[in-house]
């Protein structure tokens, strides 16, 4: 993290050619991680899936055409991964799936990073007796038997978050949004889990350059703390937040497919990973490949996404560390 | 160690506390009852149900008795959704059945996790350290409802050699904990290698093989025991995850378990079972969190008890 604060304060007879040609710390990392061969293969599928997700849609069936006279086919050339019980194309539905998949894992993740970021950069910011209590708080948060609140939040939070759905499109007339209550819950549940981590992440690391000398001199510029907190400290400390986020992304993407076996997350007719998952696993005994397709391409994406961040935990030299 | 002990107990009194009025407020604000789903109820059995388990009283008197005869009795009330059943008795039921499944499950992931770690560590960045990272990375990304029901689709369905579901005969034990201990084996194994390279590094391993011990004794006598300091500590909140763990694999092979139970009671509004299950929940993992620091201690002389 030094070199990135050096940066922030070039000694005064540097030109600024020579500032562009210096290598800074992301020049540095970006060179490691293109050497780590395991991290460019995870970010280029990620990179494929993700454009076929989103993209490919336009170009196949859409994942709700029936064809009940077709039924469960085995993967061929008109189907190319088989169709399931309702003559539905299965690659069509792997599709749309990953588009939702990949939008909780990246929101959650958003919600998630958003608060953890501003409670730890908070704690230790102010340092003294209110990080004390903060962290006591996190303390206390880790304690608590997450999955089992999740669970409850997700079970007895579904009315009212249908009430929302109908409120949505009856009065707002959102057609298009089916469903968003419940999207709005999962991102909601999956956050309030997921932020703990980065917060001890982000305190430990906004206590280690809080004292340093450009947070100093914002202070004796007159700058107020909101300020010193979001654009002299965060900006500081992104490095651990863009490895510990990239690594925060799968653990939501689990949560969301848990819960979705579990028939609490994305509901039908809409479709995640994890319902396609819940569907292939009640059905595997005639339909393999219900199973095995969405399983497959789940695990590949977790797979990808571990890949790339411990690369990028690598290349940007972050130490794991809880304290 | 007393003090500590002590001070830790009596930091988690409020801690329940604030779990057991959450979750209770939380699941009356809604809105649905355990007999809402009952259909063709007539208003007066409604409201002789309703009397019977005391839910006609004001919410706050419901609270206080509630809370006091968990304090005082240890008793967890009535089941609402099966006649004649305590929450007490279901949970002596159902749990003896987790705890196997866990136990098993943690015996398995200890005794193929922390070898592959040690032998990973070991010859770091040799094909065998490629071999055990990766087996490692894919125990961890094929989650326990995809494994599950492939090793299901496998040896029970395509060979024959288990049942897909239940929970009698011994061989009933084979597929379950073996999903549910290859995740942890995983992650034991991963954590287990990052803790032994970190130690390896260290001075005192250098001075142990300078005075000649055998690597097979700078292994295991001097470094493991640091080396496993990562495992310990995520050993705690994995334990209580392996029996939350178990809500999956319970439902994917149809064990009898308190996992299961707890999602059903969910569904079907059993406030009493509800709460019980997340008492018992919250207090084993603030327990093994205790567990924990406590053994942290004993294996790493830096640490003290604060």
């Amino acid at each position: 993290m030094v070199s990135l604060s050096e940066k922030n304060l070039p000694s005064a007879d540097v030109t600024p050619d020579q500032l562009e040609q210096g290598s800074s710390l992301w020049h540095d990392a970006w060179a490691r991680l293109r050497k780590n061969q395991l991290a460019v293969a995870g970010g280029l599928v990620l990179l494929v899936l993700t454009l076929l997700c989103v993209g490919g849609p336009w170009f196949s069936q859409t994942y709700q055409d029936q064809n009940l006279d077709l039924g469960a086919t085995p993967p061929g050339a008109a189907h190319w991964l088989g169709t399931d019980t309702l003559g539905r194309d299965l690659f069509a539905r792997l599709l749309y799936g990953g588009r939702i998949s990949i939008m909780v894992g990246l929101v959650a993740t958003f919600v998630a990073l958003t608060i953890g970021v501003t409670y730890g950069a908070v704690a230790g910011f102010l340092g003294g007796k209110t990080d004390r209590v903060m962290m006591r708080i996190v303390d206390i948060m880790y304690a608590l038997p997450f999955t089992i609140f999740v669970i409850l939040l997700m079970v007895f939070m579904k009315e009212p978050s249908e009430k929302l759905d109908g409120w949505l499109r009856g009065t707002l007339h959102l057609e298009g949004l089916q469903g968003v209550g419940n999207m709005v819950l999962l991102f909601a549940a999956i956050g309030a889990v997921e932020w703990l981590t980065m917060a001890r992440i982000v305190r430990g690391q906004v206590l280690s350059i809080r004292r340093m000398e450009f947070i100093e001199a914002a202070r004796s510029l007159g700058y107020g703390r909101r300020r010193i907190i979001f654009r002299h400290i965060i900006p500081n400390v992104l490095g651990p937040i863009i490895v510990y986020a990239t690594l925060t992304v799968p653990a939501v993407m689990m949560l969301e497919a848990f819960l979705s076996f579990l028939g609490l997350g994305v509901q039908p007719p809409m479709s995640s990973w994890g319902a396609l998952i819940k569907d292939g696993a009640e059905k595997m005994e005639e339909f393999w490949w219900l199973l095995v397709f969405p399983g497959s391409v789940f695990s590949l994406t977790l797979f990808s996404l571990n890949f790339l961040g411990d690369g990028l935990r690598d290349a940007l030299d972050v130490r794991a560390s809880n304290d | 160690m007393l003090r500590f002990i002590a001070r830790r107990l009596l930091e988690t009194i409020p801690v329940l506390f604030i779990i057991v009025t959450a979750t209770f407020f939380m699941i009356r604000f809604v809105p649905g009852g355990p007999f809402t789903a009952e259909k063709a109820v007539t208003p007066e059995v409604m409201r002789n149900l309703e009397r019977a388990y005391n839910l006609d009283q004001p919410l706050w008197r419901q609270y206080a008795g509630y809370l006091g005869k968990v304090v005082f009795h240890g008793d967890l009330g009535p089941s609402f959704k099966y006649p004649n059943r305590t929450v007490n008795e279901i949970i002596a039921d159902k749990l003896p059945v987790s705890l196997e499944l866990g136990a098993i499950s943690l015996a398995l992931a200890l005794a193929v996790g922390l070898p592959l770690g040690v032998l990973a560590a070991i010859k770091r960045n040799t094909w065998l350290d490629y071999l055990c990272s990766s087996v490692a990375m894919i125990g961890i990304c094929v989650p326990t409802f995809v494994l599950g029901p492939l090793l299901v689709l496998t040896f029970a369905i395509h060979y024959g050699w288990f049942n897909a579901s239940g929970w009698y005969g011994p061989i009933d034990r084979v597929l379950p904990s073996l999903t549910l201990g290859c995740v942890y084996a995983a992650y034991v194994a991963r954590l287990t290698r990052g803790g032994m390279l970190e130690v390896l590094n260290q001075d005192y391993i250098r001075t142990a093989r300078a005075k000649g011990a055998s690597e097979v004794r700078v292994i295991f006598r001097h470094a493991l025991r640091g080396g496993l300091l990562p495992v310990v500590s995520f050993l705690g909140p994995a334990i209580a995850g392996i029996l939350t763990g178990s809500f999956v694999i319970e439902t994917i092979f149809q064990i009898p378990g308190l996992g299961r139970e707890f999602v059903n009671s969910a569904f079907n509004r059993d406030y009493t079972l509800v709460l019980g299950t997340v008492i018992l929940y919250a207090a084993l993992l603030i327990g093994l969190n205790l567990v924990v620091d406590i053994v942290q201690v004993w294996l790493n002389p830096k640490l003290k008890f604060e």
